[in-house]
């Protein structure tokens, strides 16, 4: 067994403990160190009082400086809504068909409509502006309600068939199967006739007896030749494509139970410019007319 | 042990060192290297070069707001940048060689540390005077007016140095007319005064203070060097067996002593303070600055050249046995520089010839996924597709887009019936495309079909094309 040495002359003192014989130095830290240390700890102390810190029941210790993060960024919105006021202002008030031909104007409402669809639209019509069953396709060539500026501009401002706005687009269809204005037998003919305006029956024998069906209670909205009508916001069921689905059973669903799609009014929620991008942002996704 | 003393302290402060104006070959050279090196740094951003209107008129110009790398005719885009990449490669490669071949001539001739340190060197001797009379203003405790006058004209002319170094540097970034303009009233962006803070800072400090200790503990290069290094590199060495036993005094036909007088001029023109003497160390740069202090003195005291020289450790051998060394050319010609030389060559010979292929027409394709396709009312499928146009020339371009592929494919742009785009000078534009299908058409009724987007520049009938996918509705 090693014998402790004995304490050098030179060696620092030690701390007094001794376990079993071991001693131990009493090295202090280097001062340099300690001094970063106490400042850290005074600096600490100010930041506090300077800054909010201290949690106390409902809220914090605000701080003598007044720092606040959302402060900060209500600061930086409103810094970007001030440098964006003027083209806002031009973009409200300019006729609905120049902005496409101003390529500032134009470029400013695409951009910040795309950022007030993937707000707004996205949830129902999706965030590539494809729509879902019952919810409109945005990026093709067919239209409810029109679908060039001034169509797309009055659609978004007042939306349709809801009651937040005097001037909504607003139209019903019938419930013919629910309020027995027509028979199953009626219902399964005119299926069969719709059916065949845009591809093949289910049952041709029933086309033409759908017809007279047709001509009797749909016409009059859906138009003779089944173009739908645009006033209205009757669909065109002569060509490939279809809201809730052009399979026999969803037809018959439709017939007789109607459809009551919605859209709220945004003019509530939006600014007129904020309006008039969206208006640009989806003219331009593919169908505009 | 009882006697032992406590262990010595690990810090050695710094010796500073005093080197003595020297003249020589290898002095000379350094000169105009310098000359050469501080002249490029500090004058190639105010080199102009006209690139017509849109234009910066700036040679050499790293436009970071902009994302772009002017180099006189040269003109690299963000997603070229391994152009800068493979220059790096090519700058480190030329490294390994050198050092192979002359061991640490970048150290010694061309590195900023060096030229700055040597450039400072410079102006504290015109100041101050040559070793001796620094070594007595260093001695002198009195801090008397002419003390004081001295360091201070020294340490402002420095800081000027340093200005001019930070000040070059942010030119590179900006047009230098304008920015020099702007530096002056004071209207200059906050971060170029910054750079120029700490560059002015860094200079002064490594070039005036710190100098041979940024060399000997702060550079990596030191260490990683000997890597690159063998008996064949040649080196500054001394030598030893023509030189010992050294001496003073006059040689007699049978005096013992070697060629060396100890007269110390090796020792006192060294920039890092070390005696070459005693071979080989890991503070040498290899400045040669030794080599023509020795040559000086073997001149002045009859004695042939080259008892400090650049050798190669193999012929020491040959050498002490009063043989020639080999040829300096057997030394540099050898596997190891001849394979830095090859792939240095052909990372330049891949970077030329991708600079002369590529097109000033460049186009991304990027098919938009969300969703997949579109069904219009008549049943044809269409797809949708960014189509981002560069144009890198001064003037604006017309450029014709078509696809081609399945003949049933037709290409249309959002916005317009033409299927033309103008894209102004030295930009790139977004362009939203559509490829249509009908509704009965192959395409349509596929999952995937490959199709070609062509762009053609109306003007020069230059064409550029990139391949991406149609989707159709699948079985």
């Amino acid at each position: 067994m090693s014998k402790t040495p004995e304490k050098q002359p030179g060696d620092p003192k030690t701390t007094g403990h001794v376990w079993d014989g071991i001693q131990e130095f009493d090295n202090p830290m280097p001062r340099w160190w300690l001094w970063t240390f106490y400042a850290t700890i005074i600096w600490g102390v100010i930041y506090t009082i300077a800054y909010p810190a201290w949690p106390l029941v409902n809220s914090a210790t605000a701080g003598v400086l007044g720092w606040s993060t959302r402060a900060d960024v209500a600061t930086e919105i409103a810094a970007v809504e001030e440098a964006n006021a003027p083209i806002n202002d031009r973009l409200a008030s300019v006729e609905l068909t120049a902005i496409a031909a101003d390529a500032e104007l134009n470029s400013y409402a695409v951009s910040s409509g795309s950022a007030v669809f993937k707000t707004w639209c996205a949830q129902c019509h999706g965030s590539g502006a494809a729509g879902a069953k019952g919810y409109p396709n945005l990026l093709d060539d067919s239209w409810l309600w029109g679908g060039d500026m001034e169509a797309i501009h009055f659609t978004i401002t007042h939306g349709i068939r809801n009651e937040d706005s005097d001037e909504v687009r607003y139209s019903e269809m019938p419930a013919f199967g629910r309020d027995e204005l027509l028979s199953s037998e009626e219902i399964d003919q005119v299926v069969n006739y719709v059916m065949s305006l845009s591809g093949d029956p289910q049952d041709a024998g029933a086309v033409e007896a759908g017809s007279v069906v047709y001509a009797d209670n749909c016409a009059a909205c859906h138009a003779e030749d089944g173009t739908g009508d645009r006033e209205q916001g009757a669909p065109n069921l002569a060509d490939a494509l279809w809201l809730y689905g052009g399979d026999y059973d969803t037809l018959v669903d439709t017939v007789s139970n109607s459809r009551f799609g919605v859209m709220p009014a945004w003019n509530t929620r939006l600014t007129e410019a904020q309006i008039r991008a969206v208006s640009a942002y989806v003219h331009q996704l593919g169908g505009g007319e | 042990m009882s006697d032992s003393n406590p262990a010595p302290s690990l810090y050695a402060a710094r010796e500073p060192i005093f080197p003595r104006r020297v003249s020589g070959t290898f002095r000379n050279l350094k000169w105009i290297i310098m000359a050469v090196t501080l002249g490029i740094y500090y004058l190639t951003p105010w080199i102009r070069w006209d690139r017509g209107p849109s234009l910066p008129d700036q040679a050499v110009l790293l436009d970071m707001a902009n994302r772009r790398f002017y180099f006189f005719w040269i003109e690299i885009w963000p997603h070229e940048f391994y152009f800068v990449a493979g220059l790096l490669i090519m700058a480190g490669l030329g490294l390994f060689l050198f050092t192979s071949a002359l061991g640490r001539v970048w150290c010694g001739y061309a590195c900023p540390q060096t030229v700055w340190t040597d450039l400072f060197i410079l102006v504290e001797r015109w100041i101050e005077g040559d070793r001796n009379a620094r070594l007595r203003l260093h001695r002198q405790k009195k801090l008397d007016l002419r003390k004081v006058r001295l360091r201070l004209t020294k340490w402002i002319a420095w800081l000027l140095i340093g200005l001019a170094t930070g000040g070059a540097w942010v030119f590179y970034f900006a047009d230098a007319p304008t920015l020099a303009r702007d530096l002056v009233t004071g209207n200059a962006h906050p971060i170029a005064y910054t750079t120029m803070l700490i560059l002015t800072g860094t200079t002064f400090f490594f070039g005036g203070i710190a100098r041979e200790q940024i060399c000997i503990y702060a550079c990596p290069w030191p260490r990683i060097q000997a890597a690159m290094m063998d008996e064949d590199t040649l080196v500054v060495g001394y030598r030893e067996w023509r030189g010992e036993p050294r001496g003073k005094g006059k040689r007699t036909a049978d005096s013992e002593l070697g060629d060396c007088i100890d007269c110390m001029a090796c020792v006192n023109v060294c920039p890092v303070g070390i005696d070459i003497r005693d071979g080989q160390q890991l503070e040498c740069i290899t400045c040669a600055l030794c080599i023509d202090a020795c040559d000086d003195m073997m001149a002045k005291i009859g004695k042939p050249r080259g008892l400090i020289d650049y050798m190669a450790l193999s012929d020491e051998a040959n050498e002490r046995a009063g043989k020639p060394p080999k040829d300096v050319w057997k030394h540099i010609l050898r596997p190891r520089t001849i394979m830095y030389t090859s792939m240095w060559a052909a990372v330049g010979f891949a970077l030329l010839f991708a600079l002369f292929i590529r097109s000033d027409i460049d186009l991304t394709v990027a098919p938009v996924r969300n969703p997949t396709f579109v069904t219009l009312s008549d049943g044809a499928i269409r797809n949708t597709y960014d189509v981002r146009l560069r144009n890198k020339h001064g003037e604006g371009r017309v450029f014709k887009l078509s696809a081609s592929g399945d003949p049933s494919m037709r290409l249309q742009i959002e916005g317009t019936l033409y299927d033309v785009v103008n894209v102004p000078a030295d930009t790139a534009q977004l362009t939203r495309v559509y490829i249509v299908a009908s509704k009965d058409a192959a395409p349509s009724n596929t999952a995937n079909t490959p199709v070609r987007i062509w762009v053609e520049d109306l003007t020069s009938g230059e064409r550029a094309y990139k391949d991406t996918t149609f989707n159709g509705r699948g079985n």
